[in-house]
């Protein structure tokens, strides 16, 4: 369907029509279908804008792809990791036969599970170089943020009414500072630069006398660009500021040490860690003391902060992920530098004008976006759908804006509609990069040579005005 | 106690002996290279309580693998696409091969 348009246009030009301008040009980036102005998109690099027609997207049924042989390959570390077998291991005997609450005092099944439980804070404790008692288990990293943000804001909101974040959050950080400022909260949204780094200075301006609380993430989750987060919480110590930073996607893959990097808060999710879903963590310093007013009230667990009875086995696993992380940290970061060198020596060395979104520098080597120009991002996942990927590109989830990440660096839409995110984890395998990038240079070769802007730029029609800005 | 290096190697090959019995191809192929690495690495020890900590070490992996190996064998899934396209090269270059041996036999 995608095609139709481009096939039609082709056609139109083997039976000799000579002026295919129109209407190609839209097709070669979306569904060709005219709608009445809802949507707006504005047009990738040259391709003329002809008669303010924008173009609709629509979402394509991923579960409609035909069947494959044998199951994909897993390069989608950012969203989820497998369990480490080592996780298991030690989650299993807490599954089965130790199934006390750890919360009960009075008998043995009680106390295996708590010392179980305590054992685990520990292994999260050391990870981030904190003590046990400053670590409080949730239910993943998105429960965490809500827990700091709300937590902070609402405590403290009696005189400050000020919140910092960034334009990149995850969504569960906008979400809880949205909720804030409907409570009459003040939040300031930080733009991030096209690498995707946010400025000290415009940080620093920021700040008022009310502001109680500072969120920036550690690793963006779509482009694994990393802040400078020693910077930043050393301006919020220097201001007396609390400091929060959503780790879900830094902590266990790159080091952190939260009293060095004065931290002041913390997120942590199990599952992006090669532990168990439906766990997390926060971080909550004592000294100075922070304080938080509990989303969830009820038997007091978790210093009063968390109530609920701690799950000991999902606990339990998020320990042995961040001890199994603390041991494996160099040896895994070594393996992502090297799988990620790989598959960008590929596809650079056979492919042109792919941009990487993000920047290169300052950058989680186990996530690399990028954006194949000319290309349509759905075909191409399509076209790969023997390997589990993510795309920048909207059609994939329920609404139809292209990523606000992808935005937020000024990716026009069609680059972000063409970007593809690549997570490595501590179980990829060369094989499957090379598989990866040798599957993604056909394919974009392919989609190419049915792109009729695609040869136009191979006639060599003006790309003098294209911004390859993030090359 | 010193630890004799056949006992290493013996452990060495055990492991990499059960490793490959893990059904997930990437739960296998990151045993087989993590063990090897670290045996790599464990060469260049002298210290004797340093050998006995990682042999101890190695030997407490050695039970988590054998014990992963039986569940992961409960639950396997489906191969992965990269396997069977490797499986798939090596019987069409076995059948290859079975037609040349044919063909040399008819000459
Ligand atoms: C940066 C970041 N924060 C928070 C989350 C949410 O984590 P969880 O699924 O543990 O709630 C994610 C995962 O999607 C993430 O990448």
């Amino acid at each position: 369907m995608i095609r139709l348009s481009q096939m039609y246009a082709l056609g139109q030009k083997s039976r000799g029509a000579k002026d295919i301008s129109t209407a190609v040009y839209f097709g070669t980036f979306a569904v060709n279908q005219y709608c009445d102005g809802r949507v707006s998109n504005r047009q990738y690099a040259t391709a003329p804008q002809v008669l303010g027609l924008p173009k609709e997207r629509k979402p394509i049924d991923f579960t409609k792809q035909l069947p494959t042989d044998g199951r994909p390959l897993y390069l989608d570390a950012q969203a989820t990791t497998p369990m480490d077998p080592r996780v298991l291991d030690a989650m299993l005997p807490y599954l089965t036969h130790y199934h006390g609450n750890p919360h009960s005092r009075t008998h043995a099944y009680g106390w295996e599970s708590e010392k179980a439980m305590e054992a685990a804070r520990k292994q999260v404790a050391d990870l981030i170089n904190c003590d046990p008692s400053e670590v409080i288990f949730t239910s993943g990293a998105t429960e965490s943020n809500n827990t700091a943000i709300k937590g902070v804001a609402h405590f403290y909101g009696a005189k400050k009414r000020h919140i910092i974040t960034t334009q990149t959050e995850h969504k569960c950080v906008l979400a809880s500072c949205r909720q804030l400022e409907g409570e009459d909260f003040k939040v300031t949204y930080l733009p991030v630069n096209n690498l995707g780094l946010i400025s000290m200075e415009e940080l620093e301006k920021a700040i008022r006398p009310d502001t109680a609380l500072v969120t920036i993430m550690f690793i963006n989750n779509e482009i694994g660009v990393r802040q400078p987060i020693r910077q930043i919480g050393e301006l919020c110590k220097s201001k007396n500021i609390f400091f929060h930073t959503d780790a879900a996607q830094a902590a266990g893959k790159v080091p952190i040490d939260v009293n060095d990097l004065n931290i002041d808060l913390m997120s942590i999710s199990g599952h992006k860690i090669y532990g168990p879903k439906g766990v997390g963590a926060l971080y909550v310093r004592k000294r100075p003391r922070v304080r938080l007013e509990p989303i969830i009230n009820g038997g007091g667990q978790e210093r009063g902060l968390r109530s609920g009875t701690v799950p000991s086995p999902l606990g339990v696993g998020l320990g042995a992920a961040c001890s199994i992380c603390k041991q494996e940290m160099d040896y895994d970061h070594k393996w992502m530098e090297l799988l990620s060198k790989r598959l960008m020596d590929k596809i650079y060395g056979s492919l042109d004008y792919v941009v990487r979104n993000g920047d290169p520098v300052n950058s989680y080597p186990g996530c690399i976006n990028l954006s194949f120009a000319y290309v349509e991002g759905e075909s191409l996942l399509m076209a790969l759908k023997d390997v589990a990927l993510s795309s920048g590109s909207a059609c994939t989830s329920a609404s139809l804006e292209p990523s606000y990440v992808l935005r937020a660096i000024g990716t026009d839409d069609d680059m972000a509609h063409s970007s593809i995110r690549f997570g490595f984890g501590r179980f990829t395998t060369m094989a499957e990069v090379d598989y990866t990038a040798d599957h993604c240079i056909k394919n974009v070769k392919k989609l190419r040579e049915m792109s009729p802007l695609w040869e136009m730029v191979q006639e060599g029609v003006d790309l003098k005005s294209i911004k390859w800005s993030r090359h | 106690m010193a630890i004799s290096k056949n006992h290493v190697l013996k452990l060495y090959k055990t492991m990499l002996r059960e490793s490959e019995k893990f059904s997930s191809y990437n739960y296998r192929l990151y045993a087989l290279r993590r063990v090897r690495d670290t045996f790599k690495d464990g060469k260049s020890l002298t210290d004797s309580t340093e050998i006995t900590e990682a042999v101890h070490k190695a030997e407490e992996t050695l039970e988590i693998i054998k014990r992963q190996v039986v569940v992961g064998n409960l639950y396997a899934a489906e191969k992965l696409v990269i396997e069977k396209k490797a499986e798939k090269e090596l019987t069409s270059r076995q059948g290859i091969r079975e037609s040349c041996l044919d063909g040399d036999r008819n000459t």
